[in-house]
């Protein structure tokens, strides 16, 4: 992160959540959530619809205001920071929004563009150099001049994480990566998020109900509980489902299936992703 | 259940009888479909609440033919009452698909902290909370205008972020593309100026003093005051719909996570937009509204063009001119204004964004008028 001018040490984690809570007026959505994300790390936030994931990932981009307790990037914290500082850590941040959220005025080259003309002194045609590279790594090459209502759902996904990754951010945020995609679009994206923190080592946070994924790419989860409005388990998804005895969590790992350690027989032949 | 199916239906009938004193069995026979004479439910709960010994109900459903929704409401009814009376209601005797149904009715739920609001506060509490979200919302509305105007200082010094093209874009549709629609409002509204006024003239011999009032009206209120209203319903309906959309779907969003001001890509040029372009379609609606009360003048009460033209001519002073255009350019910032401030602070739903656009149209038009009439008192204390 170029937020400060000394490295940050290496051991501090990328991003760290200490003591959140966060609330609509007086509706307490979720409360004393702590974690960290280490540099590098694919980490999925978990748990059923409405359960507030989506929250505390507007909470950790900057769009909604926690109620207390802090974010912080490497050194940085977030949100006792001023605008210009808080805007600087933005730059390294790169968000997949849930449907998208390409901007409708303008061409899909435009969309990817506008981060790079925004933030970087770049020639217009280094520019559009970049946006073809970054389209062609979504499998979008030659569609620069679309408007985002003339292409599907799942191609105007993309051609977002492509803006996105415009300006090769060190933390990709993604919301609902696999809604509104058929199966194997889903796997693909799957596919080239474990591919980003390959290649390019970048912190991965993704916000998630879709198991197949979250087995597939976490490394690292947390599981939001609705009912007791806090975080009741963390850890590695596939050390969770084989460890956790927390009723809640089992659930959610196999899908609402009743306790398989008990009941293996039974569950053979059911989807059972800790055999895969 | 076999509501599909094409048959004479035997209509619902209900039997009771006691085993034991204890035990109340309800015997159901025939077809219980919505739209069917059914017994009603109040019998039973009758029945039950005279008898004080009855600890258990239970079914017998052998003779049922049919059912759909219509039984399962019967039987709800039956169970809640059963249970207000401390009284076990066995639904071992019912169809094994109405047993699924009630299994599944009562172990589907969503997790606590979810139920609707149905308590309803006392009132003083309501006017209360009204009272704050009124402050609230204005303290909202100061602080939209008051980052509108950082943002213009911004520009002022060449700093603020936005595409030139989009500035473009924008007084194309709101120029150009008003251009009939404010022909079409000024025409009519200068020939009915000019169709009053003659009237009333005429009784005095003075026709020719129409140009006058056609000329003063359009230039000082009708020009400025008729393109707002018309670009309000327009441009401001259209500035809410369009951010209101971006804002269902996360576009505004997505700016600010990229650190860029919405206020200075989205509302800034619409605001400049407006403002350049509102004196300019002001002069044009002048000039259209005068043509119209001179076709009515010239056409159908005999003045001559020179006499018309020569009229207007005197009638019409700079100042008379430049107060219609002042005022255009304040309307235009207000029309621009109440359209995104509706639209960035639209919910996130479709229905949010036609109530962002209809609360634009109405909070701009009042706003325009009354700023109309502040002008009018302005310009009468100043004597102009």
């Amino acid at each position: 992160m170029n937020t400060s001018n000394n490295e940050p040490r290496e051991e501090r984690p990328h991003i760290t959540v200490h003591d959140l809570t966060m609330a609509y007026g007086s509706h307490v959505v979720m409360q004393n959530l702590s974690f960290s994300i280490q540099r590098g790390e694919i980490f999925v936030v978990m748990g059923g619809s409405g359960c507030g994931k989506s929250t505390l990932m507007k909470v950790m981009i900057g769009l909604k205001y926690p109620q207390k307790g802090q974010v912080y990037y490497g050194d940085v914290n977030f949100w006792e920071s001023d605008q210009a500082l808080r805007n600087r850590v933005l730059r390294n941040i790169g968000i997949l929004y849930q449907r998208g959220a390409l901007w409708s005025s303008m061409t899909i080259g435009e969309n990817v563009a506008l981060p790079l003309e925004e933030y970087t002194d770049l020639s217009p045609s280094r520019i559009s150099e970049i946006v073809s590279f970054k389209l062609s790594l979504v499998g979008l090459a030659g569609f620069e001049e679309y408007y985002p209502a003339e292409i599907s759902g799942g191609m105007a996904k993309r051609a977002a994480l492509a803006r996105a990754m415009a300006l090769d951010p060190e933390i990709l945020f993604f919301d609902e990566p696999s809604s509104g995609l058929d199966p194997v679009s889903a796997r693909l994206l799957d596919d080239l998020i474990l591919e980003l923190r390959e290649s390019l080592q970048t912190t991965v946070v993704v916000v998630s109900h879709d198991l197949e994924s979250i087995f597939a790419i976490a490394d690292n989860t947390v599981f939001l509980d609705a009912e007791t409005r806090t975080m009741i388990a963390s850890g590695n998804p596939k050390t969770l489902l084989a460890e956790t005895r927390d009723p809640k969590v089992r659930r959610f790992l196999t899908r609402g299936k009743p306790d398989i350690r008990k009941n293996r027989e039974r569950e053979k032949d059911t989807y059972c992703p800790e055999n895969e | 259940m076999n509501n599909l199916s094409e048959r004479q239906a035997a209509p619902g009938i209900m039997n009771f009888d006691r085993p034991v004193p204890d035990i109340f069995r309800i015997h159901l026979g025939g077809v219980w479909e919505i739209g069917q004479q059914l017994p009603s439910a109040g019998q039973v709960q009758e029945l039950i609440a005279a008898d004080p010994r009855i600890r258990r109900i239970v079914f017998d459903s052998t003779a049922l033919e049919g059912w759909d929704s219509a039984l399962i409401i019967f039987l709800t009814k039956i169970i809640e009452s059963g249970t207000k009376a401390g009284i076990a209601v066995e639904r071992t005797g019912l169809p094994s698909g109405v047993q699924r149904l009630f299994c599944l009715a009562s172990t589907v739920r969503e997790p606590g902290g979810m139920t609707s609001h149905a308590t309803r506060e006392p009132l003083l509490a309501r006017i209360g909370e009204r009272t704050l979200g009124s402050l609230r919302a204005s303290a909202g509305v100061l602080d939209f205008i008051g980052e509108a105007t950082l943002a213009f200082f911004r520009l002022l010094g060449a700093t603020a972020r936005f595409r030139w093209a989009d500035l473009g874009l924008t007084i194309q549709e709101c120029g150009p593309g008003a251009l009939p629609i404010v022909s079409l409002i000024s025409a009519l509204v200068g020939i009915i100026v000019a169709f009053v006024g003659i009237v009333q003239l005429r009784v005095f011999g003075a026709e020719v003093y129409i140009a006058d009032v056609v000329g003063i009206a359009m230039a000082r209120e009708m020009g400025a005051l008729m393109t707002a209203i018309i670009m309000m319903g327009r441009t401001g309906a259209a500035f809410a719909a369009q951010l209101g959309t971006m804002e269902v779907n996360e576009e505004i969003d997505a700016f600010r996570t990229l650190g860029i001001s919405p206020m200075e890509f989205l509302v800034m040029p619409r605001i400049l937009a407006l403002v350049l372009m509102m004196p300019l379609l002001c002069i044009y609606s002048d000039i259209v509204g005068i043509l119209g009360g001179a076709l009515i003048g010239i056409g159908m009460f005999d003045l001559s063009v020179t006499q018309y033209y020569d009229q207007t001519i005197q009638a019409l002073t700079l100042t008379q001119l430049s107060i219609g255009i002042v005022k255009s350019a304040v309307f235009g910032v207000l029309i621009a204004l109440s359209g995104c401030y509706y639209g960035i602070h639209c919910g996130r739903s479709a229905s949010a964004v036609g109530n962002a656009a209809t609360s634009a149209v109405v909070t701009g038009i009042v706003l325009i008028v009354v700023t109309d009439g502040i002008f009018a008192v302005i310009t009468n204390a100043l004597w102009i």
